[in-house]
C-alpha cells in the first residue's frame, strides 16, 4: 500500500452463489483513494459499484463471497487495516464503521430508523466512538445539524425522519455519517432519490464539507453530470469491472476505453448540434449468469477486434497521470 | 395526549350502551327462557312441574315482565348499586360467582400470556436473523405442529401422560385434599404443581402462531435500509437487531395486546372444561347453555368493558412506542 493512499482496493472479486448459478458481481476491481480526494464511481445498475463500496465497510450481503483481492484502509493514526481479513463483527471493524468511515445511502426515507429521533440516531454514533458526556453529545449533535445547514438544530434533534422532507433527511444522514470526523465518506447515490434542486444543494453541501473537513469521498452515482461537478478522479464500472479509472478531466476529454466514450456520447447536450439523434450503446447488458468470454464489453463494443477481444481478458494498461483502462486497443 | 385519551374515553360510553342492549337482546332471543331450560332439566330426572308453578317461578324472577323493563332493572342495579343481579341457575349473586373465579383465571391467563411472549419473541427473532438455518427449520416444524394441535387435545394428552407415567392427580388446579382447604404454603405448592399443565397448554398454540408472525415481521424489517445504516454506524449485530428492527416488528404485538385483556377472562373455554379448571370460561359456557341470563349478561358486559379498555390501552401504548403514529 502506497504511503499517501488512505484506501486501496486490489483485484477485488465478489460472487454470489445462487440456485440459478454463480453471479460474478465484481471482477477484479482496482482503485485507490488519497486523503482529501473525491473518487467518483460511475456505472449502471448491477455494475458492482455499490457492492465495492459495501466491501469497504465489510458489510456485504450474507450470500456474497469474496473470492479474491484485498481492501486496505489507513486509519488517521497510520495503522493499516486489512478489511476483508477482519471478521464482519470484529471490534476493529465496528470501530472503523461510523468512526473512521462514514456512509450515506440512497434512500433518506428508509435509511433512517423510523422509531428514533434524528438526535438519538446521531448520538448513537457518538456514544459508540467517542467518550463525550450525554450533554456534550447533545451539543455536538446540534452542531452537526447546524453544519449541514439545518434550521433550528436544537428543535431538529427531536424530530423523527417522517417529519422531515427528503432533502432534510439526507442532511441528517450526512450529519450522522460525519459525526465522528471520518477520514473517508462513502456516498452511495446520495442524491438519486432527490429532486434536481435538492440534489444540487446536497452536492454543494457535500463538497463544502469535504473541503472544510478535508476528508476523502467515494461518490457512487450513475450520473456523469454529478461526477463532473464533484469528482477529482473517476472510475467507470461495467459488469463488475472497473474498465477505466482516471482524473476527471482525462475521463471527459481523453477517455481511453470504448465504454467510457460510448457513455459520454449518450449524454444529451444543450449546446451541441440541433436535432441530433442521441447516440446509444448497441445491445443490452448481458445476463449476469452468463458473462461474455474475454472482455465483458465486447458484445456491445464498436471497436471490437475479432478473436482477441472475444477470447482474452484484457490486462490493465497504465497511461500518464495515473489513468488506467482495461482494453486490448491499448495493448501492444 | 390527554385530550386524545379523554376523547377516546367519551366515545366508549355510547359503545358500551349499545353493547349492553345488544347483549341483553341476544340472550333473550332463543325461544324459551331460564324456566323452560330448568323444567326440561327436571323432566329428565323424572320430576314434572305444572304450568302454575312455572308461572310462579317466572313471576318470582321477573321473567314475565316486558324485556325493556327487565333490562332497565338489570342495568339500573349495576349502575346504581354495582349489583349484577342473581344467577337464576346458581341462586347466587352474579358478582360473587364471577369474582370468585376471576383471581385464578387472571393468574393462569397472565402466566400463559407471559409464557407465550417469552417463547415467541426470542425464537421469532432468532429464526429471522438465522433464516434457513437448522434451528430455524426445526422451530418452523415445531411452530406448525404447535399451531396445528388443538389445545384441548394437547391438554388430554398431557393429562393422560401425567396420569400414566407420573401418577399425577390430573385436572383441576388443586388436589382433592386442598380443594377446600384455606390458603397455606402447602396449598400454594399444590397449585404450582397443577398450574404448569394449563399454562403450557394455553401458551403453546399462541406462541406457535406469534413466533411465525414475529419471524415474518423481522424478516421484513431486517431487509430495510435503516438496518444497514445502523451497521454502518458501528453497532454490533445484537445491538442492531434488538434496538431497531425488533422495536418496529413488535408494533403488531402492541396493537393487539389489548385483546389479551378480554381473553384473560374468557380464556380458552374448551381447554378449561377439559382440564376441569375453576376459571370463568366454563361458567360462561354453562350460563349460556342454561339461559342464565343475568350471569351471561354480566359476563358479556365485563368482557366488553375489558375489550374497550384493552383496545384503548394498546392504542395508547402504540402511540407511545411509534413516533409515526404519535405525530400524524
Amino acid at each position: 500500500m502506497q504511503d499517501e493512499t488512505i484506501l486501496e482496493i486490489t483485484d477485488l472479486n465478489i460472487c454470489f452463489e445462487m440456485r440459478e448459478g454463480t453471479v460474478n458481481a465484481v471482477n477484479g476491481v482496482n482503485f485507490s483513494v488519497k486523503p482529501g480526494e473525491v473518487l467518483g464511481i460511475v456505472g449502471e445498475s448491477g455494475s458492482g459499484k455499490s457492492l465495492s463500496a459495501r466491501s469497504i465497510m465489510n458489510l456485504l450481503p450474507r450470500n456474497a463471497t469474496v473470492t479474491n483481492g484485498s481492501v486496505k484502509f489507513r486509519k488517521s493514526d497510520g495503522e493499516v487495516v486489512d478489511i476483508l481479513a477482519e471478521k464482519r463483527e470484529s471490534r476493529k471493524m465496528r470501530e472503523l464503521r461510523g468512526g473512521h468511515v462514514g456512509m450515506i445511502f440512497q434512500e433518506p426515507m428508509t435509511a433512517l430508523s423510523p422509531v428514533h429521533s434524528i438526535g438519538k440516531q446521531i448520538m448513537t454514533t457518538l456514544s459508540l466512538h467517542t467518550d463525550l458526556s450525554k450533554k456534550a453529545q447533545v451539543e455536538r449533535a446540534a452542531d452537526l445539524l447546524a453544519m449541514v445547514q439545518m434550521p433550528k438544530p436544537m428543535e431538529m434533534l427531536k424530530k423523527y425522519p417522517h417529519q422531515l422532507s427528503g432533502g432534510m433527511r439526507q442532511r441528517a444522514m450526512i450529519a450522522m455519517a460525519l459525526s465522528c470526523n471520518p477520514s473517508l465518506l462513502l456516498a452511495d447515490e446520495p442524491t438519486t432519490a432527490l429532486d434536481v434542486t435538492t440534489e444540487a444543494q446536497i452536492l454543494d453541501l457535500i463538497m463544502s464539507l469535504q473541503d472544510e473537513l478535508n476528508m476523502a469521498v467515494i461518490f457512487i452515482t450513475h450520473n456523469f453530470g454529478v461526477v463532473a461537478e464533484i469528482a477529482d478522479r473517476v472510475s467507470v464500472m461495467y459488469l463488475g469491472n472497473a474498465v477505466e479509472t482516471a482524473a476527471v478531466d482525462d475521463i471527459f476529454y481523453n477517455p481511453k476505453h470504448p465504454y467510457t466514450r460510448a457513455l459520454l456520447q449518450s449524454i444529451p447536450r444543450l449546446d451541441g448540434q440541433k436535432r441530433r439523434r442521441l447516440q446509444t450503446i448497441e445491445g443490452m447488458v448481458p445476463d449476469p449468469f452468463n458473462l461474455p468470454t474475454g472482455c465483458v464489453f465486447h458484445t456491445r463494443c464498436a471497436e471490437k477486434m475479432a478473436g482477441k477481444c472475444t477470447s482474452q481478458i484484457p490486462e490493465l494498461t497504465y497511461f500518464e497521470n495515473d489513468q488506467m483502462a482495461r482494453c486490448h486497443l491499448h495493448q501492444a | 395526549m390527554a385530550g386524545y385519551i379523554a376523547h377516546r374515553l367519551l366515545w366508549s360510553i355510547p359503545t358500551l350502551i349499545v353493547i349492553t342492549i345488544a347483549t341483553f337482546v341476544i340472550i333473550q332471543l332463543p325461544p324459551g327462557d331460564y324456566v323452560t331450560a330448568y323444567i326440561a332439566e327436571l323432566v329428565e330426572t323424572g320430576e314434572v312441574i305444572d304450568a302454575e308453578t312455572a308461572a310462579h317461578i317466572r313471576h318470582e324472577f321477573g321473567l314475565d315482565r316486558p324485556m325493556y323493563e327487565q333490562f332497565l332493572t338489570w342495568i339500573g342495579g349495576i349502575l346504581l348499586h354495582g349489583d349484577f343481579g342473581l344467577s337464576l341457575d346458581w341462586k347466587l349473586p352474579v358478582s360473587e360467582l364471577i369474582w370468585d373465579r376471576i383471581g385464578l383465571t387472571l393468574l393462569i391467563s397472565m402466566l400463559s400470556l407471559l409464557m407465550t411472549w417469552a417463547i415467541a419473541i426470542p425464537i421469532g427473532v432468532y429464526s429471522a436473523t438465522r433464516q434457513y438455518s437448522f434451528l430455524d427449520h426445526l422451530f418452523t416444524v415445531l411452530g406448525f405442529l404447535g399451531r396445528g394441535i388443538p389445545d384441548f387435545l394437547l391438554a388430554l394428552v398431557l393429562m393422560w401422560m401425567g396420569f400414566l407415567y407420573f401418577n399425577f392427580h390430573v385436572g383441576g388446579l388443586f388436589s382433592p385434599a386442598y380443594e377446600n382447604a384455606p390458603w397455606s404454603f402447602a396449598k400454594f405448592g399444590d397449585l404450582l404443581s397443577h398450574l404448569w399443565v394449563p399454562v403450557l397448554v394455553l401458551s403453546t398454540g399462541g406462541a406457535a402462531g406469534l413466533l411465525r408472525i414475529m419471524r415474518a415481521n423481522m424478516l421484513e424489517e431486517l431487509g430495510k435500509p435503516y438496518v444497514e445504516t445502523a451497521y454502518a454506524q458501528g453497532l454490533s449485530e445484537r445491538q442492531v437487531v434488538w434496538r431497531y428492527p425488533v422495536r418496529v416488528a413488535l408494533n403488531p404485538f402492541i396493537s393487539t395486546v389489548g385483546w389479551a385483556l378480554p381473553a384473560l377472562i374468557s380464556g380458552d373455554v374448551i381447554t378449561a372444561v377439559v382440564l376441569n379448571l375453576p376459571t370463568t370460561g366454563p361458567l360462561l359456557l354453562r350460563s349460556l347453555q342454561n339461559q342464565d341470563m343475568y350471569l351471561a349478561g354480566g359476563f358479556i358486559l365485563i368482557l366488553s368493558v375489558f375489550t374497550i379498555i384493552g383496545t384503548l390501552l394498546s392504542d395508547i401504548l402504540l402511540v407511545l412506542t411509534d413516533p409515526r403514529i404519535r405525530h400524524s
